[in-house]
């Protein structure tokens, strides 16, 4: 503690090697120099994102070189590649799996959009179906891209969260979340699948019950 | 004496005979047949018994609104005898409604996961397979998304999933 001299008129005054901030920004400011990617690589993205965590490029410079390939251990899923429907319930899942807080970086031209790729089997867009923070143009985007897109999301994070996560800890939030862990695997089409219809009209039925 | 094989020509011959007259062709060295569905699968056992004991693939064309086609679907089955390193292509028309083709998998175990795929795509459908379920859709898809009226942004499947937001996880 800073003692506060007698006759300062209640200023205190401090060291020079002591920085004052909130509580708040401290969580961030942790968190976001921690990152924990959650690599969900699906085409030649995820080879810029292998370079991207590699020696010349070196994620490590900003905390976020630790890839885990458990949802459970990570804060950070970068959708890197194509998403074809068989595939979405599966990072919908995955996604789910992940411990808050957590962001994504849509990394490349089909994950944001679907790229070229405008047929029946691939997602146009992985946002229609799961909230995205970021998206990194390019077909593959160098690793530089991939680099600035986490540097952003840093600033993006420092501005945002508390450290208790009271942001997250609303009760009809927590409600949703549980009925959503609820679901099957997802499956293609709802209309033609009586388990699913079951599964979302209980479930819709649960959350407005508690609300 | 040093053997000999038998030549794709007297297979031909030999197979003519049996199974009556065969359209045949050679374009560049590969010779092609094309068999009657009917006996499509006698002719396929008694190739596999002369020599062509690999089947190397199992494909279809849709022949839809193509120029001079007289039958919607073409089967093609790639065989290779590999004692001689001959290769043969076998063609087999079928038609709707019902495209109908017996399947071949108690000859080449390995024909399973091909023409399982054949049946997802095209949607032929194999007689006798042990397990004609889909292999590369969802299995709740309904379509059979290679043929040609099938449109190539799909009919809505792709849009068909539950949003997650930020307030769901």
């Amino acid at each position: 503690m800073a003692m506060m001299p007698s006759g300062s008129g209640g200023r205190i005054e401090l060291p020079e090697n002591v920085v004052v901030s909130r509580l708040d920004a401290l969580a961030n400011w942790c968190r976001k120099n921690s990152l924990w990617p959650m690599p969900f690589a699906t085409a030649c993205c995820g080879i810029e994102l292998m370079a991207t965590g590699a020696s010349k490029h070196d994620l490590a410079r900003f905390g976020a070189e630790v890839f885990r390939f458990s949802p459970r251990q990570c804060d950070l899923m970068i959708v890197a590649g194509r998403v074809v429907m068989k595939m979405l319930p599966v990072l919908q899942r995955i996604w789910q799996q992940m411990h808050e807080p957590k962001w994504c970086i849509s990394m490349g031209a089909c994950a944001s959009t679907g790229g070229v790729f405008d047929t029946y089997a691939v997602v146009q867009g992985i946002d229609r179906f799961i909230p995205v923070d970021m998206y990194v143009p390019g077909c593959p985007p160098r690793p530089e891209q991939l680099i600035q897109a986490i540097i952003d999301l840093q600033d993006k994070i420092q501005r945002e969260g508390t450290i208790t996560g009271r942001e997250f800890d609303t009760a009809g939030r927590q409600l949703r979340k549980r009925a959503l862990v609820e679901l099957p695997i997802l499956t293609a089409d709802a209309s033609r699948n009586p388990v699913l219809q079951r599964e979302l009209a209980a479930a819709a039925d649960a959350v407005a019950a508690r609300d | 004496m040093p053997f000999t094989p038998p030549s794709v020509d007297d297979v031909l011959a030999a197979l003519a005979s049996r199974f009556g007259d065969v359209e045949s062709s050679v374009f560049r060295g590969q010779t092609r047949v094309v068999v009657p569905a009917a006996v499509a699968f006698d002719v396929l056992a008694w190739l596999k018994e002369s020599g062509f004991d690999l089947l190397v693939d199992v494909t279809c064309v849709d022949y839809l609104d193509y120029p001079g086609a007289t039958h919607r679907y073409g089967l093609v089955y790639l065989l290779t005898a590999t004692g001689t390193n001959q290769r043969l292509t076998v063609r087999v028309f079928v038609d709707d409604p019902d495209p109908t083709v017996k399947s071949v998998v108690s000859l080449w175990r390995g024909a399973d996961w091909l023409e399982r795929e054949v049946w997802d795509l095209f949607g032929i459908r194999f007689t006798g397979h042990p397990d004609l379920r889909r292999l590369v859709m969802p299995e709740e898809f309904t379509a059979h998304p290679l043929r040609k009226d099938y449109p190539l942004q799909g009919r809505g499947e792709r849009h068909n999933f539950p949003v997650i937001t930020r307030d769901h996880s």
